[in-house]
C-alpha cells in the first residue's frame, strides 16, 4: 500500500468536493468568509479522522448488514462532540455555522469514506486516507469562499482589499455559492483537459 | 391562521430549501436530469421528512427534553431518519420497481439528505407547535420538489444546448441553480 498515493489522492486527483461533489450543502452554505470556510473544514477532517480510525478498528467486530447504521452511529457521536467542543471554545464559529455543524453527520463524505475505505483497510491508511480526504476538503472550501469573499464583500480573512464600494453583495448571497462553485469546476475541467 | 400562511409561504419560496438554504443539494444536482425521476425523488423525500418531522418532534418533546439529554439530538434524529428512509425503500421496491430503479443510488442516500435532517432539526430551534411543524415540514417538502421539478424541466432542454466542453454537466447545472436563485431572490420582499 503505498501510503504518500493515498494521501495526495484526496487533495488533488479524488478531491472530495472538486472532483467527486461530496459535501456540497456545507460547500455552498458557509462558504460566505474564509473564516467560515476554514472552520467547516477543521470541524469535518476532525470528525472525518476520527470515525475513520474507530470504524476501520471495530470492521472486523461489525456485521456487515448493520454496517450503514453502525457508521452513523459512531460518526454522529464525533458530530456531537465536535458541536459541544465548538460551542465552548469558539462560539463565534459555532453561531455562524450554525445548522450545519450538526449536519456534517449527514455528509456524505464522511459516511463515503467511511464505507468504501475505513471498513477495508488496517487503521494507519484509514488515518491517512482521512488525513488527505480532510485537507483536500478543506483546501477547496477555503478557495470557494476565498473567491465568494474577496468578490462579495471586498476582504480576506477580514482584511480589506478591495474599496467599499467595488464588491459584488450577490457573491455573498446564496446565489454567489452556485455562481462561484460552477465557474471554478468549469475552469477545472478546462485545465485538465489541457494538460491530458 | 395568518402565522400558518407566513409559514407556507416563507418555507417555499422566500427560504426555499435547495435555493436557498442549500440543504439537499446532492439529489438536486444528481436526481434533476429527468421530470419522471425528479418527482419520484421529490414524493420519496416529501414522505420522509413530513414523517421524521413529526417523529422527531415528539421524540424532542416527550422523551429528549423532559430527561434532559437533549445533546443526544443529532444521533436520535438520525437514527429515525435511516430506519423510515428503510422502510420507504421496501414500500418503493414491493410496489413500483421501475421508480425503484430510475431512483437507483439516491434512494437510500435520502438518509445523508441534509434536507430532513436539516428541517427536523429547524423545527426543534423555531419552537414550533405540532400544527405548525406539521406546516413547516409541508412546505418545506413542497419547496423542495418544487424546485427539483424546475430544474429538471430546465436540464431536459439544456441536453440540446451548445455549451462549452468544460461547463457541461455539473458546472451548468450550478449556474442554472445560481439563475433560479436569483429569481428567488426577488421574493424575499414577500415577508
Amino acid at each position: 500500500m503505498n501510503l504518500q498515493k493515498e494521501f495526495t489522492k484526496g487533495i488533488v486527483s479524488d478531491n472530495p468536493l472538486f472532483r467527486l461533489l461530496l459535501g456540497m450543502c456545507p460547500a455552498l452554505a458557509v462558504t460566505t468568509s474564509v473564516n467560515n470556510g476554514l472552520g467547516m473544514g477543521v470541524a469535518v477532517t476532525g470528525v472525518l479522522l476520527a470515525s475513520n480510525i474507530v470504524v476501520s478498528a471495530m470492521r472486523k467486530v461489525i456485521p456487515s448488514s448493520v454496517r450503514i447504521p453502525a457508521f452513523i452511529v459512531i460518526i454522529a457521536t464525533f458530530v456531537t462532540i465536535t458541536d459541544m467542543l465548538m460551542h465552548a471554545f469558539t462560539p463565534a464559529l459555532y453561531t455562524a455555522l450554525g445548522i450545519f455543524i450538526p449536519l456534517i453527520v449527514v455528509n456524505c463524505i464522511i459516511l463515503g469514506r467511511a464505507e468504501s475505505f475505513a471498513s477495508r483497510n488496517t487503521m494507519l491508511p484509514a488515518i491517512i486516507d482521512a488525513l488527505g480526504m480532510g485537507i483536500g476538503f478543506t483546501l477547496a472550501l477555503v478557495m470557494v469562499s476565498a473567491v465568494r469573499e474577496v468578490l462579495g464583500a471586498g476582504t480576506f480573512f477580514g482584511l480589506q482589499l478591495l474599496p467599499e464600494n467595488i464588491p459584488a453583495l450577490i457573491m455573498i448571497l446564496p446565489p454567489g455559492g452556485f455562481i462561484a462553485l460552477g465557474c471554478i469546476l468549469g475552469l477545472m475541467n478546462k485545465f485538465q483537459r489541457k494538460t491530458a | 391562521m395568518q402565522e400558518y400562511f407566513i409559514i407556507i409561504i416563507s418555507a417555499v419560496l422566500v427560504n426555499n430549501i435547495v435555493l436557498s438554504q442549500f440543504l439537499g443539494i446532492c439529489p438536486f444536482l444528481g436526481v434533476s436530469k429527468k421530470i419522471s425521476a425528479s418527482l419520484g425523488m421529490g414524493g420519496a423525500v416529501s414522505f420522509v421528512l413530513i414523517i421524521a418531522s413529526f417523529i422527531t418532534w415528539v421524540l424532542q418533546t416527550y422523551l429528549l427534553t423532559p430527561l434532559n439529554i437533549t445533546y443526544l439530538q443529532t444521533i436520535a434524529f438520525i437514527l429515525v431518519i435511516a430506519s423510515l428512509v428503510q422502510f420507504v425503500e421496501m414500500v418503493i421496491k414491493k410496489f413500483s420497481p421501475p421508480m425503484y430503479k430510475a431512483l437507483g443510488i439516491f434512494l437510500p442516500l435520502i438518509t445523508t439528505n441534509c434536507a430532513v435532517l436539516g428541517v427536523a432539526i429547524i423545527n426543534i430551534q423555531n419552537e414550533y407547535s405540532l400544527g405548525k411543524v406539521m406546516v413547516h415540514s409541508l412546505s418545506h417538502a413542497a419547496g423542495f420538489t418544487l424546485a427539483l421539478l424546475l430544474m429538471s424541466g430546465i436540464r431536459e432542454r439544456l441536453e440540446d444546448a451548445d455549451i462549452p466542453e468544460s461547463m457541461r454537466g455539473t458546472p451548468i447545472a450550478l449556474i442554472v441553480a445560481a439563475l433560479m436563485s436569483i429569481s428567488f431572490l426577488g421574493f424575499s420582499g414577500l415577508t
